[in-house]
């Protein structure tokens, strides 16, 4: 019988060990001035130096430079004085120049670490998480192979070549190999790159967008017997596009090699390539053969040395770290944990803090994106924050501090904000939703409605005050439903000496 | 008018006593006259040129400032790009390919109005000494047309000993620029590594290569020089400081009190005696213009043939990979039947030379895991070691000096088949491009034992070219006086074909 999950963790112990290429969000490539917008017509941004022409000659984009020592920074690196580039060779046709100026023994970036928490049922459990290196390479063209049924090169009748993303500056993160953490392997993957993720979003140096390919994880997971002292051997998934395909990926490797093992078979060292649909992983190439990149100092380009100054001035403009700033967070606007989370995982922290500070109140803030808004954005299957602003939210949530609408009204105008009809100021004139709340426009309802049923009055004013909800309902349907319903119980009662 | 010096015909043109077009379309039928039999140019761009000339001539009638050698021609060494030009690097794999750009060198040539005539022959990719291992033929030494030009510039070199050009490009990556020089008794400078950009030179080895000027004179060589040096940003190790005042240096004719450098380890066994003989010579001239000679040694020079050998190759091994028909140049086997990891087999097969091949295969060996630091690495530290010996030899004098190649120009064939003594031939000239000094071959005379030029090497320490070039001004200037005449008016007459 096939080993569970449950029976894997029983018996092996994983030791994983995370790859993270992120491409940086600079304006321009890593080594000439195209620019590097997502999606543009294939081979409209490149030139010489990205197509690798004969002659041409790499020049370092010093904002990538910059990007990459915030990373090690924030992931608590050294930044070393001296790191070089290397070429890494191989033949492929997507490769213009069938090397990949990368880093090699010199990195720019070195022995870090990132401090990572995740939700188990025994409580928040802590993990430490330790970075080998960060470094600077370009990325490879894209290849597009038509026809065959796989998609591969293999069997496809030709390829189609696109060179935008050729030379787009990329990170690579490291992490030396993580032990010990036993059944939470799956989830302390997820809780790394999550919190990589978010560090990087914070740094402002790349878009991090999985599904898009700017952030990409390959997992290492090998298994060993617990007690056994010894590492399995290693196979290396690639093609993990989100966070839940992260924790998947490492947890089905995780039974797949123990029913290796179980079966006596060995575990063979290869890339895998993650299957998004069935959460398994089928073999790509194999490693067994160790490749000889040839790797040596690239001779095009000088030795970056970056000095202690400028290092210590980027240090300077770090900005907080994500889980210190949710620690924060959660703690000035008295959120209960389930609520963050919820709020983290929607990816709305950032926009709830931005419609707080622009003077709402939290609760209020989180209520509106996480409830109506969000809810509204999975009806249209698209993010919360592409449909209305922090600014928009702020504005609506003041309006009904004010009184000026209630909560009725204001999920009405958020609902035209919504729909295109313009600024809440906007939506509020066309519709004309404001609560009515001048006192002598309702009085002259108030009026016209004693006037229709002065017996219903005549009972107010001799003390049956429940009587009075149906002068309120008629002052509210001659109103269209705008009127502060206490407001007119007041004024009604007032007017009718019961007050 | 075609046998003067590029100086001399700038100087003609700003006295308008000839235009551009005239120049021109002169030194084009020169080539139309002798092209044939020395095979100096691989591409004349006969209505480029001239349309280049006529933008010159109209910028001075209409009294634009102009650079000193506006509307002068010049050949063009066919490894660096020019936009549109076919450009193959003497190689069959580019053959057909016109780059879409510019290499740095060519965008200051035409911002000095520097007509460009066309390509020259090379050995393929700059690799060889003798232009024997271009795809597209050898050039002949219009000084024995049985004899070699030098490699790998040897078309550049041919194109001035023949008056096709007063001027032309080189590129010197172990003596380039130098040897062909030295053979064709012309001028060929080397620049310090980063003086010029590297931009649009395809590479054969990116720490080594070197483009520089080619003339028949030292001070034509400085001029040229200055029009093409200096700082750019597209290549990472170009050098960005001011450009040595070379033009100066060379029309300082004063070498009193210079201290001159002779490297004991670049003479003595496997120097041809006339070599020999005119070096002496030519020592003897510096002394009576006043200059001090020491003897210094680089005991480490011994083993800069062979480090080079290590380090040339494994660059090359990396440089050459993206030659794979997917993007440019020819295409071998693409009918559908094989897939791009043949076609691009196939292509390199057919593609590249012997030589090239030769070479690639010893840098992918030395780079090889388990062999990296056996080969690449000590070569390296050979390298540092090279270094070393020239600081502590410019300590002690302001110049060095040797004689540029072992021998004088050798006949067709005589060593293509033996690559080792082929090599052997740089001994002179490599040590200067692994310290990334500036190097500096002018002619010292005919060799009494076959009549054949000699060149004498002047090295200068890095970012002190106008050394090289004082000192080579000086002793240019003694050795015409003696003769009478530029050594070239003993080259026999070529006979119109």
């Amino acid at each position: 019988m096939a080993l569970t999950y449950n029976d894997a963790i029983e018996k092996y112990e994983p030791t994983l060990g995370l790859e993270v290429h992120v491409e940086l969000n600079t304006h321009s490539k890593m080594f000439c001035g195209c620019a590097t917008v997502f999606g543009a017509e294939p081979n409209t941004q490149t030139c010489p130096v990205c197509l690798g022409l004969p002659g041409s000659l790499p020049a370092v984009n010093g904002k990538a430079i910059e990007s990459t020592i915030l990373i090690g920074l924030a992931l608590n690196c050294s930044i070393a004085p001296f790191s070089r580039f290397a070429r890494k060779n191989y033949f492929y046709p997507d490769m213009p120049k069938n090397f990949q100026t990368s880093q090699f023994d010199e990195p720019i970036c070195v022995n870090g670490y990132l401090d990572v928490e995740i939700d188990t049922d025994e409580g928040l459990k802590a993990f430490r998480v330790e970075i080998e290196r960060v470094h600077m390479e370009e990325d490879t063209g894209k290849s597009l192979h038509v026809g065959g049924a796989t998609g591969r090169i293999h069997g496809a009748e030709y390829s189609l070549l696109d060179y935008n993303r050729a030379g787009i500056p990329l990170v690579e993160i490291v992490t030396k190999i993580i032990p010990g953490t036993g059944k939470y392997a799956p989830a302390v993957a997820r809780a790394y790159v999550t919190e990589l993720r978010d560090i990087l979003r914070s740094l402002g140096v790349s878009d991090v967008k999985m599904e898009q390919g700017s952030l990409r994880c390959d997992a290492n997971v090998s298994l060993a017997e617990i007690g056994s002292g010894k590492l399995g051997t290693r196979s290396e998934t690639k093609n993990v596009n989100s966070l839940r395909s992260v924790e998947r990926a490492v947890s089905g490797e995780m039974v797949r090699q123990a029913n290796r093992l179980e079966k006596g078979e060995r575990i063979v060292q290869e890339t895998r390539h993650f299957l998004e649909e069935s959460g398994v992983t089928r073999p790509g190439r194999s490693k067994e053969q160790a490749e000889d990149y040839r790797y040596f100092p690239e001779p095009d380009l000088v030795p970056v040395t970056p000095d202690a100054e400028w290092i210590e001035a980027l240090r300077a403009t770090l900005p907080e770290k994500p889980s210190l700033r949710r620690k924060r967070l959660q703690a000035e606007w008295n959120v209960p944990d389930k609520e963050m989370t919820s709020m983290v995982n929607a990816e709305l922290l950032d926009t709830v803090e931005e419609t707080v500070l622009l003077g709402s109140d939290p609760t209020k803030a989180r209520s509106w994106w996480l409830g109506e808004i969000s809810r509204l954005a999975n009806e249209k299957e698209v993010a919360a924050t592409s449909l209305i602003t922090p600014a928009q939210v702020a504005e609506v949530i003041s309006l009904i501090a004010s009184g000026d609408l209630t909560d009725k009204l204001a999920r009405q105008v958020v609902e035209g904000v919504i729909s295109g009809e313009g600024t809440p100021a906007q939506v509020i004139e066309k519709r004309g939703l404001k609560v009515v709340s001048d006192d002598s426009a309702l009085m002259v309802a108030i009026e016209a409605a004693i006037a229709a049923q002065p017996d219903t009055a005549e009972r107010i004013r001799g003390g049956n005050i429940p009587a009075a909800g149906a002068l309120i309902g008629a002052v509210m349907k001659a109103t269209g439903g705008q009127a502060d319903a206490a407001k007119v119980r007041e004024l009604l009662l007032k007017h009718l000496g019961q007050s | 008018m075609i046998r003067n010096s590029a100086a001399a015909m700038a100087d003609a043109l700003s006295k308008k006593e000839i235009t551009s077009v005239e120049l021109t379309q002169l030194h084009l039928d020169r080539i139309d006259a002798v092209d044939s039999q020395v095979h100096a140019f691989l591409h004349v761009d006969r209505e480029g040129a001239l349309s280049q000339a006529a933008a010159v001539d109209a910028k001075r009638a209409a009294g634009e400032k102009l650079s000193p050698l506006a509307g002068v021609p010049l050949a063009l060494k066919d490894v660096m790009t020019q936009k549109g030009i076919p450009t193959t690097a003497g190689s069959k794999i580019l053959e057909g390919w016109r780059p879409p750009y510019d290499s740095t060198v060519v965008t200051n040539l035409k911002a000095n109005g520097i007509v460009i005539l066309g390509k020259t022959n090379m050995d393929e990719f700059a690799m060889g000494s003798s232009t024997e291992n271009s795809a597209y033929g050898t050039t002949h030494n219009p000084w024995d047309l049985d004899r070699i030009p030098g490699g790998s510039g040897g078309g550049s070199a041919a194109s001035l000993a023949a008056f096709q050009a007063p001027l032309a490009i080189g590129t010197d990556t172990g003596g380039s620029i130098r040897q062909p020089a030295a053979v064709t008794g012309t001028v060929g400078v080397k620049p310090t590594y980063g003086g010029v950009s590297r931009y649009g030179l395809i590479a054969f080895s990116s720490s080594l290569d070197q483009a520089g000027p080619c003339a028949r004179t030292v001070l034509d060589a400085a001029l040229l020089h200055e029009a093409i040096a200096g700082y750019d940003k597209k290549d990472s190790t170009s050098i960005n400081a001011p450009v040595p005042a070379v033009v100066a240096a060379a029309k300082k004719l004063d070498v009193k009190g210079l201290k001159i450098g002779v490297v004991k380890e670049l003479s003595g066994d496997g120097y041809q005696a006339g070599v020999k003989s005119r070096f002496d010579e030519a020592l003897q001239e510096l002394v009576s213009a006043g200059a001090e000679i020491v003897e210094v040694s680089c005991p480490n020079f011994e083993y800069a043939l062979a480090a080079y050998y290590l380090i040339a190759p494994s660059e090359a091994s990396s440089n050459l990979a993206r030659f794979d028909s997917m993007r440019y140049g020819i295409r071998v086997g693409d009918d559908g039947s094989a897939g791009a990891e043949e076609v691009m087999r196939m292509t390199r097969e057919v593609g590249f030379g012997k030589e090239v091949k030769r070479r690639i295969i010893l840098g992918t060996y030395a780079l090889s895991s388990g062999y990296y630091d056996a080969y690449y690495g000590s070569a390296q530290k050979v390298r540092t070691l090279i270094v070393q010996d020239f600081a502590k030899a410019f300590a002690h004098a302001d110049v060095l000096v040797s004689p540029t190649c072992p021998t004088t120009a050798f006949k067709i064939g005589e060593k293509s088949n033996d690559p080792l003594a082929m090599y052997l031939n740089d001994i002179a000239t490599i040590p200067v491009n692994m310290a990334g000094i500036g190097g500096m071959s002018l002619p010292v005379g005919l060799s009494p034992d076959d009549g054949l030029p000699v060149g004498f090497q002047i090295m200068s320490a890095a970012m002190k070219d106008d050394l090289m070039y004082q000192v080579g001004g000086t002793l240019e200037a003694a050795l015409l006086s003696k003769w009478g005449a530029p050594i070239l008016t003993n080259a026999p007459e070529l006979a119109a074909k």
